[in-house]
């Protein structure tokens, strides 16, 4: 049998600081990870991050939604909660056909339960562009 | 039955036998070329100088002279008649030491023979009074006031246009692969848009010009790439001279030229760099150039700015033929002219090259006659950057496009672009490509060098041309802007503007 | 928006990014008359297009994204009564007196000259490109700036590239690395010359680490090749020595499409230098006193086009000073003569805003370390005054207050501030 345990080294987000942090975890054999020890870090909140970080990664996705009719062609987008790290890409592929109508106002939910993880959320608005595109409505 | 002229190459010296050519009855004039726009060969990039006419030896190169000291004359008129921009600012070939005063001498003397007006020698104070930020080295100096500058795209557009509202047909993206020639005579152009019948060709295909010659038999001395490099610097970088300043020139080049080019920047350049003969395709920037120029403008003019103000950088190929002198004129076969060999002063030679051609095309025989009606003069586009406050503010009030600033830096309205975008139509510009607007309004070629409003010009590109905002190119096919929108790689699909045929 | 325009003005605004509209709604909201131009189709100036979160935490105490930002600093601009004039460039300003100018405008509704008694110059920053950082070589598709390479992918929905470099490793280059890996393009590399990232530890861990891409520090892009086919092919890499000096025999290629350039921003400028105020040579932007006036009595500045600023945060409120300082000078007819007292950078410090400190209020001094320090001791030599911080870098502003009597202090002194950091 192999050693489950392993040393991740990690560098601090939590404040301009950046500690340098080593965790000692322990793989379970269904792939659930235990944190069993964290080092270098010079807060509780540093501490707390790195042992999230290892065992759940999670980011808030941040991406653009084509516009129909939009002026400008696009939104800016952002999921209403963070979702887990690895299952980015899936997500983004996910999105990639999504396409809405003008206009759109900030805050306005464009999906939603995207692979059940988050909705989507618009942050930037799009006017609905008269009749020519690049024209001034 | 009219003669079908077909111009190859439509750099200054095709331009500028289309236009001449234009104002003959019975001659159907086209004018070809490979490139997606006129004028983006060597004509492209390189000092812009119309020069004197005193650089050139009447006994070992006498085309050269003969046509540099005429075309000097001609675009005289052709900038008032054109709307070029240009300047009269004259030059001085700046000598630092004694021997190189007996240079000075000697192109004064050719300057006679070759009937440049107004030559003269000024001794270092004049140097210096009339230039205060030259070099204290300076010796001496032959001042030369008949020396201009012409912006040689917009000069080339220029002509174009004049051409084309002459009846001139253009025909861009169209690569000549064959010369058709039977019994000894001119039959017609393979190309890579079809077989285009002529009687005759005009080789006005500049680095190519041997290669064309090759296609129709025609023997001509090979033409090497020899490359020049520049620095541009921001309108506020100074001291800028009021002339243009050479060195004295070598045996193979005019040096490094000190100017403050027509739009208003600093501009040094260029050195002489041969390439080897495959290499005409190599307008990319080395350091050893740039230094190179860097140092010998240094020379001249001590006061150079830092490099912090450098905007751009730049290389041109010379097409230089073998024995050095101009080939204009008929050939062994009846038909084939060429208008080539054009190596520097070839921007200030055109017009009158282009005399050459007509007289050429007296010789085989055919009858010209003057038009009744030929339009002489084009107008330019008119700058915002150029107009005073209230002229531009009236202008603004009474088209509100003139009031939209596209391009920050150089004050380039959205007007001016879609005057650009409706004059390359005009001249058979079939891809949207920024360059093509560069040229024709200066857009992009400011301060920030076009961070700020290329996508501008590619939104508003892609409105007029009804492509999507990716396949807009920055100059032609192959430079495309973008590879589709903004989800294209994650649908897993292309729809890239690459390989989508018109 | 309609909005009127003709008429004199209290205080016009140049530029409605976040410290113009911050600035102009401060201004209003003393009860000033004031006008905001701006460039662009709406406010905002380069946030729309910053579409990623991590604005705001110290101005509004909550992180937003660029544009978000812009949408609450825009409603502020609206409520507090501004006249707002778009898609208008301002290519002059006019110096009449000392209490008047006049703001040359062009735009489609409304062209001509605005008379007004104080302008705040909030006009922004430009991009470094490839000329000045020396990237020689073919002229093709392909080069981008950074923020251009935003605004095509984040504003305009086109993809610039599949394989990328990106030339620079602050915040700006790793966050566009990041957009470009999560639209599903290749980035190949992030290119640094220093030996260490010029952005903050987060980005390098949440744009370049989650993202596999990697970092290459002590290098130099020196040339993009293309030939041909008028497309970007390869990237010429060298490495750079501690002197920054190219290394001889170092030289690498880089297969990419694209070139993103991320190398700084430069407050542009055009418009104040015409009207002859002083540049300071360390920041790019004017020289200031304490109330953000330029060497222009009655002409203020705020945001990138003061000093490039690394958080929205500083912009803002650098705009709110400036509307303050703008209406001091409105209501006692100019900013009161004083005994100035110069505050300028010194050991370990690139730069230092602002300039001039008249020792009669208290004052937020904003500084450029010149290097990475932990454990840093900074000291405001004349002032007497020293702080501590646990760690500085060039990417962060710092920024420390300096109290009205500790600046009076210099005054007895060299008539001079001098800030210095040294390692702890
Ligand atoms: C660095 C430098 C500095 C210079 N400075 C000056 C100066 O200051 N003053 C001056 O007077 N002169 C100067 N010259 C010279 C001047 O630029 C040239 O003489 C002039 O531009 C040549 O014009 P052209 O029309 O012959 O060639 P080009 O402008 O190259 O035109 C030829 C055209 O032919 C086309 N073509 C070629 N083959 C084919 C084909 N098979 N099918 C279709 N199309 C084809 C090409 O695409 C091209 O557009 C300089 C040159 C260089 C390089």
């Amino acid at each position: 049998m192999k050693d489950r345990r392993e040393v991740r080294r990690l560098t601090c987000i939590v404040c301009p600081l950046g500690c340098e942090i080593e965790v000692l975890l322990d793989r379970g054999p269904g792939g659930d990870v235990r944190v069993l020890e964290v080092e270098g870090a010079a807060c509780p909140r540093g501490r707390e991050w790195a042992a999230r970080e290892v065992t759940d990664p999670k980011r808030v996705v941040i991406t653009v939604v084509p516009v129909r009719g939009g002026d400008p062609p696009t939104v800016s987008v952002k999921t209403d909660r963070p979702i887990p790290k690895s299952r980015i890409p899936e997500f983004m592929r996910a999105l990639a056909g999504l396409e809405v109508e003008a206009p759109v106002r900030v805050g306005q939910v464009l999906a939603s339960g995207v692979l059940d993880l988050a909705n989507v959320v618009a942050t930037r608005e799009s006017r609905s562009m008269g009749r020519s595109l690049g024209e001034r409505p | 039955m009219g003669v079908r002229v077909v111009v190859v190459g439509a750099g200054v010296v095709g331009a500028s036998v289309a236009r001449v050519l234009s104002r003959y009855e019975g001659l159907e004039v086209h004018l070809v070329d490979a490139n997606p726009d006129v004028g983006w060969g060597v004509s492209k990039a390189n000092t812009g100088i119309v020069h004197g006419g005193y650089d050139d030896d009447p006994d070992r190169f006498p085309l050269r002279a003969e046509l540099c000291a005429l075309g000097n004359e001609i675009w005289h008129r052709w900038v008032e008649e054109l709307d070029v921009p240009h300047t009269w600012s004259g030059a001085l070939v700046v000598a630092l030491e004694g021997d190189q005063r007996r240079e000075l001498e000697s192109l004064l003397e050719r300057g006679r023979r070759n009937g440049v007006p107004e030559l003269r020698i000024v001794e270092r104070e004049e140097a210096l009074a009339m230039e205060p930020n030259l070099t204290q080295e300076v010796e001496a100096a032959l001042w030369a006031p008949t020396v201009g500058q012409i912006h040689p795209v917009r000069a080339t557009v220029a002509i174009v246009e004049n051409a084309v509202d002459n009846g001139v047909r253009v025909h861009l993206e169209t690569e000549v692969r064959g010369v058709k020639v039977e019994g000894g005579e001119v039959r017609g152009l393979e190309t890579s848009r079809g077989f285009l019948e002529a009687d005759v060709v005009v080789n006005a295909a500049g680095l190519r010009a041997d290669e064309l010659a090759d296609m129709a038999g025609v023997e001509f001395p090979r033409i090497r790439p020899r490359r020049g490099e520049y620095w541009i610097f921001d309108r506020s970088a100074g001291p800028k001279p009021r002339r243009v300043l050479f060195p004295t020139p070598t045996p193979t080049s005019k040096g490094v030229v000190v100017t403050t080019e027509v739009s208003g920047h600093l501009m040094i350049g260029p050195n002489a760099e041969d390439l080897p003969p495959d290499a005409k395709g190599d307008v990319g920037n080395t350091a050893k150039g740039l230094e190179e120029v860097w140092e010998r403008a240094g020379e001249l003019w001590p006061r150079l700015p830092p490099r912090r103000l450098v905007i751009r950088t730049f290389a041109g190929l010379r097409p230089e033929p073998e024995g050095g002198d101009f080939v204009v004129g008929n050939t062994e076969v009846w038909g084939f002219v060429n208008a080539a060999g054009t190596r520097s002063p070839g921007l200030t030679a055109a017009p009158a090259i282009a005399l050459r051609v007509r007289d050429a095309l007296v010789e085989l025989g055919i009858e010209l006659r003057e038009k009744g009606e030929w339009k002489a003069t084009r107008r330019d586009i008119e700058s915002t950057i150029d107009l005073g406050w209230r002229e531009r503010v009236e202008r603004a009030r009474d088209d509100p496009l003139r009031g939209r600033v596209v391009c920050r830096c150089n004050l380039v309205t959205e007007r001016e672009v879609l005057e650009a975008i409706e004059r390359m139509r005009a001249v058979g510009v079939r891809t949207p490509s920024i360059d093509s607007v560069k040229f024709r309004t200066g857009a992009t070629s400011g301060t920030c060098q076009g961070s700020f409003c290329r996508v501008r010009l590619v939104e508003l590109l892609a409105r007029e041309f009804g492509v999507p905002p990716w396949g807009v190119t920055l100059k032609g096919r192959g430079s495309e802007v973008g590879v589709g929108d903004v989800k294209v790689l994650l649908r897993g699909a292309s729809t890239g503007g690459e390989g989508s045929e018109e | 928006m309609r909005s009127r325009v003709e008429g004199r003005r209290d205080v016009v605004v140049v530029g409605g990014g976040p410290a113009g509209m911050a600035a102009a709604a401060r201004a209003a909201e003393m009860g000033l008359d004031v006008l905001l131009v701006d460039e662009g189709r709406r406010l905002g100036g380069i946030l729309p297009q910053c579409i990623h979160p991590g604005f705001g935490v110290h101005y509004l105490g909550e992180e937003l994204t660029g544009p978000e930002f812009a949408q609450r600093l825009a409603s502020r601009v609206e409520d507090a009564g501004v006249d707002l004039l778009l898609d208008a460039h301002v290519p002059e300003v006019r110096w009449i007196s000392h209490a008047e100018k006049g703001v040359r405008v062009l735009s489609p509704g409304f062209s001509g000259e605005v008379r007004t008694g104080a302008v705040i110059y909030a006009a922004g920053a430009r991009e470094r490109h490839r000329f000045e950082i020396g990237i020689l070589g073919d002229r093709v598709a392909g080069v981008y700036t950074a923020g251009e390479a935003q605004t095509m992918m984040d504003v305009y929905g086109i993809l610039p590239g599949r394989r990328v470099l990106v030339v620079g490793s602050g915040d700006v280059g790793m966050i566009v690395a990041r957009r470009f890996a999560l639209e599903g393009a290749e980035v190949v590399g992030v290119v640094e010359i220093m030996p260490y990232p010029g952005g903050l530890t987060r980005n390098v861990v949440q744009c370049l680490e989650d993202f596999d891409i990697p970092l290459l520090l002590s290098h130099r892009v020196v040339a993009v090749r293309g030939r041909g086919r008028g497309r970007v092919e390869r990237a010429v890499l060298v490495r750079v020595d501690e002197g920054l000096r190219d290394v001889p025999g170092t030289e690498t290629e880089v297969e990419c499409d694209t070139v993103v350039v991320s190398a700084g921003l430069v407050p542009r400028m055009e418009v104040l230098r015409e009207l002859g105020a002083l540049i300071d040579q360390a920041t790019g932007g004017p020289m200031v006193n304490d109330r953000l006036e330029t060497t222009v009595p009655g002409v203020f500045a705020a945001g990138n086009a003061l000093v490039i600023n690394d958080l929205v945060d500083h912009a803002a409120e650098q705009g709110e000073q400036a509307a303050e300082g703008a209406a001091e000078f409105l209501r006692r007819g100019g900013i009161p003569a004083t005994d100035w007292v110069k505050l300028r950078p010194g050991e370990g410090v690139k730069l230092t805003v602002p300039q001039l400190l008249s020792g009669e209020r208290d004052v937020w001094v904003y500084l450029r370390v010149a290097r990475p320090v932990r454990n840093a001791r900074l000291s405001l030599r004349g002032a007497g005054k020293e702080v501590r911080l646990p760690v500085v870098r060039p990417a962060e502003m710092v920024r420390v207050k300096l109290m009205a009597g500790e600046v009076r202090r210099a005054k007895v002194g060299g008539r001079e501030v001098v800030a210095e950091v040294y390692g702890g």
